[in-house]
């Protein structure tokens, strides 16, 4: 694996191994000295093009707990707002020859883009209504923890699935892992055509108590200016997840940040279905599984220092 | 640059082909002062001209593209008059109408009157230019059309984008009454199309761009059509995208509209399958690439005639403009000095539609805007591309003649290529590996 662009390049085998790798640093999280050496030397950039808290928090956090040394870029205040293009925005960080370069960008294709011109291992932090793969590896971990297997599984992906990168994402990942995917919404925010992708398409809740695990997304509420619902007050009276439509065997997940009484009521949220929580634990996990997939095992490995097996956990101080 | 001499020479042993003429047999085509003068027996005893060997090489009437974006003024880091003429005498054509979304657009007599006068010492053949139809496409009031055409405006054209108000189309197409001059449209309506950057189907949902429908363009279609028939205008459909869309121009010419539309090589050949590679380089424009089922709509379109020309929508962009995420890129593919190689090795080998039909479609563009048809019949003024079926050549391995490489074709390779285009009665273009022998 050199990058981490899309699910689809991943098979089941590769999307195992960072979910094994995960659980082993969950056990590191759980020791006083959380940080391991593995990337000691090496610099990740962190670049994003776009807002986000959880996605570039726990990217950045994953970074410094595998010691490599953190380069963090915001577009508002770099040169992306003197009109850098991407390509020569690339270029410049390459110059301080980066092992990985995280990059979040409002636009499809983007971290495709820059994997073409850089030469360290790009991970797509999410791109335009694109894919958005990190956030559905640690989705599929948070579910594993609670579920043997997604095989013959039931998920109802619920809301906004047209602007969602995350629901793409997911879509694919649950359905490589043998889950039936359901997507559910109102029509003008279903994409046309999307059954292709190999999912059912549903356009009330009315069904929803067949799901094992109800996936909500956010909706923005820029949607009611464009029409797609015509106001919020709609929108939640017919698709809104709260503690009458989801039952008490059912999982719920939502990737944040989490619209209040809009995608899901306030008691549903803090039900014991909810695994919100444990999503956002799962991301850092996940990402510094990612970082170490491709810097540590995909990429050239540094020599280990002195000491370092007294830091690294069992499974990570063994040859990948 | 034209010499302003016509060309004396014979292609020896051509096989000739213009089903238009009902011309198709081996001869030796003698072209003298610019004019094809006689298609004589092989082997015929005629001196005083430089000979071409064209045996196994086919001749047909040289192309003509209704739809070309020259860039000029305003843009002339993607084309200009110079590099896009020649681009086109390398895709065989012999006549080019160039569209006048430029900046500023072509809007006023002025602005005609200076870009034919560019042309007669930039353009390697004859160059054609559109004016607005309302003032600086900006859709609020009409242009000048009398003094346009008065100042040599073949027609009228807001490419580029829609004419929104049906009231200014109306008063368009009454004007014309007055002035003539085909008004060729753009047809979208951007309040369907909103932010869409490619077909919308599975192909967007699966990749998360905004779709634009095929209905943008068929809806906006209908209105026209409607408006057309209504006034009696004389109105030309620009390219044609979507199955719906071939069905709305059938529907109307059968209502008697006086109606004629153009379908561009890439929707000819391709599908927004070719999206999934995210690469605007070659597949952004617009409208977008749609469904195999659209694609196999336009070819019957072209088939039973419902599309009677081929147009390449040539739309040069830099480099800058397209090494962008697909949603920030540029929309438009360059395509005249592919049109003919990619439609023979697409369609015409594998048995799709004949090359006589192909040949006859290439040369369509110009009845639309009353304009002569190129043809190879003894007496017309010469205008042919010489092209080798064989000849295998893979698209931007030598380049481009045009100023920009955002060629649909880029990387592919093609059989059949134009070796040589005579244009207006002169030689426009020759091969590089390709030259003359001399009796």
């Amino acid at each position: 694996m050199k990058h981490l662009l899309a699910i689809e390049d991943l098979g089941r085998g590769e999307i195992e191994a960072i979910l094994d790798r995960a659980e082993s640093f969950a056990e590191v999280g759980r020791r006083d000295i959380k940080k391991v050496p593995t990337l000691r030397g090496r610099t990740v950039v962190s670049l994003f093009y776009e807002s986000s808290t959880r996605t570039s928090a726990s990217f950045e956090l994953a970074a410094k707990r595998l010691s490599a040394d953190l380069i963090s870029l915001k577009a508002a205040g770099s040169s992306v707002d003197k009109g850098e293009s991407l390509k020569d925005t690339c270029a410049t960080l390459s110059a301080y020859d980066p092992a990985a370069i995280v990059i979040r960008h409002p636009y499809a294709g983007a971290a495709q883009l820059v994997a073409g011109w850089t030469e360290a291992a790009v991970v797509n932090a999410g791109d335009g209504k694109h894919e958005h793969p990190s956030q559905a590896l640690l989705d599929l971990f948070t579910l594993r923890r609670r579920l043997d297997s997604l095989d013959g599984k039931r998920i109802w992906i619920v809301g906004d699935v047209l602007h969602s990168r995350v629901a793409r994402s997911n879509l694919s990942t649950f359905r490589a892992m043998g889950a039936e995917v359901t997507v559910c919404g109102p029509p003008a925010l279903i994409p046309r055509g999307i059954e292709q992708l190999g999912c059912e398409v549903a356009h009330s809740l009315d069904r929803l108590q067949e799901a094992d695990v109800v996936y909500a997304l956010r909706l923005q509420r820029e949607r009611m200016a464009e029409s797609f619902v015509p106001s919020i007050r709609e929108y939640a009276a017919r698709f809104q997840i709260d503690s009458r439509r989801l039952g008490p065997r059912q999982l719920l997940m939502h990737p944040g940040p989490v619209n209040r009484g809009v995608e899901l009521s306030g008691e549903a949220i803090d039900s014991p279905q909810s695994l919100i929580g444990e999503q956002v634990a799962a991301g850092l996990v996940v990402r510094m599984a990612i970082l170490y997939e491709l810097l540590a095992v995909g990429g050239e490995r540094p020599a280990p220092a002195a000491g370092e097996d007294a830091l690294s956990p069992t499974p990570i101080g063994q040859p990948a | 640059m034209r010499s302003g001499e016509g060309a004396d020479l014979i292609l020896r042993r051509a096989t000739v082909l213009d089903p238009v003429a009902g011309i198709e047999g081996v001869h030796d085509v003698v072209v003298r002062a610019g004019r094809i003068v006689e298609l004589a027996a092989p082997g015929a005893e005629l001196d005083g001209a430089e000979e071409v060997d064209a045996e196994g090489l086919h001749a047909f009437p040289a192309f003509f593209d209704p739809h070309v974006h020259l860039r000029v003024p305003g843009h002339e880091h993607k084309e200009d008059i110079e590099t896009g003429s020649r681009a086109a005498a390398a895709g065989g054509y012999c006549g080019i109408l160039a569209m006048a979304n430029t900046v500023p657009p072509v809007s006023t007599p002025a602005d005609v009157e200076a870009l034919r006068e560019a042309a007669r010492g930039a353009a390697s053949m004859p160059v054609g230019f559109l004016a607005t139809v309302t003032r600086g496409m900006e859709g609020e009031e009409l242009t000048e059309m009398g003094a346009l055409r008065d100042a040599g405006a073949v027609g009228f054209s807001d490419d580029g984008l829609p004419i929104r108000s049906a009231r200014l189309l109306r008063r368009a197409l009454q004007y014309q009454r007055l002035c003539g001059g085909t008004i060729a449209l753009h047809e979208e309506d951007p309040e369907l199309s909103g932010d869409g950057v490619m077909h919308e189907g599975p192909v967007s949902a699966s990749l998360g761009l905004a779709g634009i429908p095929s209905v943008s363009e068929s809806t906006t279609i209908a209105r026209d059509a409607a408006l057309a028939r209504y006034e009696g205008g004389r109105i030309h459909v620009q390219h044609l995208s979507a199955a719906e869309s071939v069905e709305a121009v059938r529907a109307a010419r059968a209502a008697g509209v006086r109606i004629s539309c153009e379908a561009s090589p890439h929707h000819l050949c391709l599908t927004d399958e070719e999206v999934r590679s995210l690469d605007p380089q070659r597949f952004k424009m617009n409208p977008p690439l749609r469904s195999e089922a659209d694609r196999q709509a336009l070819v019957e379109g072209l088939r039973d005639g419902t599309i009677e020309c081929i147009a390449t929508d040539h739309a040069p962009h830099a480099r800058e403009e397209k090494e962008v995420p697909f949603e920030q890129a540029a929309m438009g593919v360059t395509g005249l000095e592919t049109a003919f190689a990619a439609l023979h090795t697409e369609l015409v080998l594998p048995g799709t539609i004949d090359l006589g039909l192909l040949v006859e479609r290439l040369a369509g563009g110009a009845a639309p805007f009353d304009l002569e048809r190129p043809t190879l019949a003894p007496g017309s003024e010469a205008n042919i591309a010489l092209c080798d079926l064989a000849a295998e050549w893979t698209v931007g391995e030598e380049g481009y003649e045009s100023r920009s490489d955002n060629s649909w074709c880029a990387g592919r390779k093609l059989t059949g290529r134009v070796l040589m285009t005579l244009a207006g009665g002169q030689v426009a273009y020759r091969l590089r590996s390709f030259s003359l022998g001399v009796a």
